[in-house]
């Protein structure tokens, strides 16, 4: 998803995101490591559109719970884009070694055995 | 002068006895103890009450499934005689995806009993899910509190699939920076909506996980003869442990030996804008697992029901590789394609069972649903987006937050014990910090001592001396 195809204009009623500060750097907790306490606490929150709005601009939406709340429109009908990504190569051995070595297992365990524990009943 | 902080956590006793339709300071027996079974069970449901309330939510008798091929991997490379049998209960049957469905069913049949308009959570895992799940169904509200993003605003793949599936329950997600200022946002909350708190800690979330023990322990025995020798679960706030440990002591299984499991995340800071990023385990970790086992009371409501020390036979960790491998495995050869974080527990069964007698059975308690996001490879390639460095090699040169080290070999997967006596002492410490200067423990607080962390008031008393030496 690139910026440039993202609307940056809703309607009022349209589905959007808005984002505010929750606490400046000055009222967050006393216990926060300096990366964290340098930074503000900031929120995002999805909603229904209480008017026509521009990116970057003030809004107030209609949450969920019908709740009201304000911020800067940051995103309209935001979606969902996280994914499984690529096949770990560190991983694709994996399979391929295990069913192997339980070939390889099973063929040496004692006929009497059965086999090994996957073909044995429910006593072993 | 009195930050916006500081000025919500001050009135937070008052605004959490409402949001909790319970009142905790009745259980107060002294600076330092309190009722716990007392408080356990104020709620009036028995256990059969809960199995019918969980039936009716659609929550619980999920499989028990025997992993024949996972077994024999582990007794291909066991000495003679050796190689437990290793079993799962698939929670990810759940209808949320996992056992953090029973733990929201209870809360949230309390919050529609009473009379609450709608419920609130501050996680970030699968108990939003299954908060909005049940929500949903009851009819309820519900807001869930979630630390998303950091302040580049990019977020863990399986965080980011947390706010979807909760959003598609219907749930207002609430993505926040890091920090843990979220506990303050859900307070505040709180106060402005009259919603039911549906912490994680309460009695009646642990309390739903009680039937999950009580399953393991019923099927064990119709299956095999007996529960089982040993019940391996994936460790974080606490709640996991001493829900099953309670059920499955509820359900007679005194002799199921108790292991928490939990991925080493040591060196990680959990409130550090850089490093939130650098974990690719957001839940099951030491980070978590730690500090709420040493100091339970730290949580969202006043007494936290999830005291896993009272519960914890040995404590053991693996590394973030090594499960990613056991995952992997557990699709290519059981067919089972789960989440990583419910997998942390499989991890270390296969390290523990291969040292324990062929006739044991040692039961892995939990899965967690899978899918886009939530799942390994993604966590693995946003691991390296992030900078971690991804190889394969010895485990032992895992590195949190820097080298995350898949192993080549099965042989190469072996739980560390971690030191459940340190934990127990920290603890004291932390229960002592608690009282007033200068109060002196009573006999009743060093049994109450004695009983939260599983050993006996000598060993307490050891403790307090050797703390006062120090």
């Amino acid at each position: 998803m690139t910026a440039l195809t993202e609307p940056t204009r809703c309607n009022a009623g349209d589905w959007v995101e808005v984002e505010r500060v929750l606490l400046e750097p000055a009222d967050r907790s006393k216990n926060l490591p300096p990366e964290t306490a340098e930074k503000p606490l900031r929120m995002w929150i999805k909603g229904f559109a209480q008017a026509a709005g521009a990116v970057g601009a003030p809004m107030t939406v209609e949450t969920m719970t019908g709740r009201l709340v304000e911020g800067t429109l940051s995103a309209i009908n935001p979606g969902y884009f996280h994914t499984f990504g690529k096949p770990i190569p560190e991983l694709v051995h994996v399979g391929v070694d295990l069913r192997a070595r339980l070939a390889d297992y099973h063929a040496a365990q004692p006929a009497d055995a059965g086999g090994g524990a996957n073909a044995q009943g429910g006593e072993r | 002068m009195a930050t916006k902080f500081d000025a919500i956590m001050a009135r937070r006793g008052e605004i959490m006895l409402k949001a909790l339709g319970m009142d905790y300071s009745v259980f107060e027996q002294s600076p330092i103890a309190f009722d716990y079974e007392g408080m356990m069970s104020a709620h009036g449901y028995s256990l059969d009450d809960i199995v019918g309330i969980q039936t009716r939510a659609g929550v619980g008798h999920t499989p028990l499934l025997e992993l024949k091929n996972l077994t024999d991997v582990v007794r291909s490379m066991s000495a003679p005689g050796k190689g437990a049998r290793i079993f799962v209960k698939d929670e990810a049957a759940n209808m949320a995806g996992a056992f953090k469905d029973r733990r929201a069913s209870v809360s949230i049949h309390v919050a529609k009993e009473k009379g609450y308009e709608g419920v609130i959570a501050a996680t970030s895992g699968n108990y939003g899910a299954a908060v909005s799940s049940q929500a949903a169904r009851y009819g309820l509200k519900c807001i869930i509190c979630q630390e998303t993003f950091d302040s580049r605003h990019i977020g863990q793949p399986e965080i980011v699939e947390k706010s979807r599936i909760c959003e598609a329950f219907g749930a207002e997600v609430i993505q926040m920076t890091v920090g843990p200022e979220l506990f303050f946002h859900m307070v505040e909350l709180l106060d402005v909506t009259g919603y039911f708190a549906a912490s994680l800690y309460s009695s009646f979330g642990v309390s739903g996980i009680e039937t999950l023990g009580l399953e393991i322990a019923e099927e064990m025995t119709a299956l095999t003869g007996a529960p089982p020798t040993h019940c391996v679960i994936t460790h974080a706030g606490g709640g996991n442990t001493t829900g099953t440990a309670r059920g499955l002591k509820r359900a007679g299984a005194t002799d199921t030996q108790v292991i928490s499991a939990s991925v080493d995340l040591s060196g990680l800071h959990m409130a550090s804008d850089d490093d939130f990023n650098r974990k690719s385990f957001t839940t099951g970790h030491t980070g978590f697992g730690v500090p709420f086992a040493t100091w339970p009371d730290r949580a969202d409501v006043p007494r936290n029901a999830a005291r896993s020390l009272r519960y914890i036979d040995r404590y053991l960790t693996v590394t973030q590789g090594e499960v990613f491998y056991i995952t992997e495995a557990m699709s290519k050869i059981e067919g089972l394609e789960r989440g990583p974080a419910g997998n942390t527990a499989m991890t270390v069964a296969v390290s523990l069972a291969r040292d324990l007698p062929r006739d044991n059975t040692v039961v892995v308690q939990e899965t967690e649903y899978t899918g886009a996001g939530k799942h390994h490879w993604a966590q693995l390639n946003f691991a390296k987006e992030m900078g971690v460095e991804v190889r394969s090699g010895d485990p032992t040169e895992n590195a949190p937050g820097k080298v995350i080290v898949i192993p080549e070999r099965p042989e190469q997967i072996q739980a560390k014990d971690f030191d459940v006596a340190r934990m127990r002492k920290s603890y004291v410490r932390n229960a002592l910090k608690q009282a007033p200067e200068g109060y002196v423990p009573t006999g009743d607080d060093i049994a109450f001592l004695a009983a939260d962390t599983n050993s006996t008031a000598a060993a307490v008393e050891t403790i307090i001396a050797e703390l006062k030496e120090a």
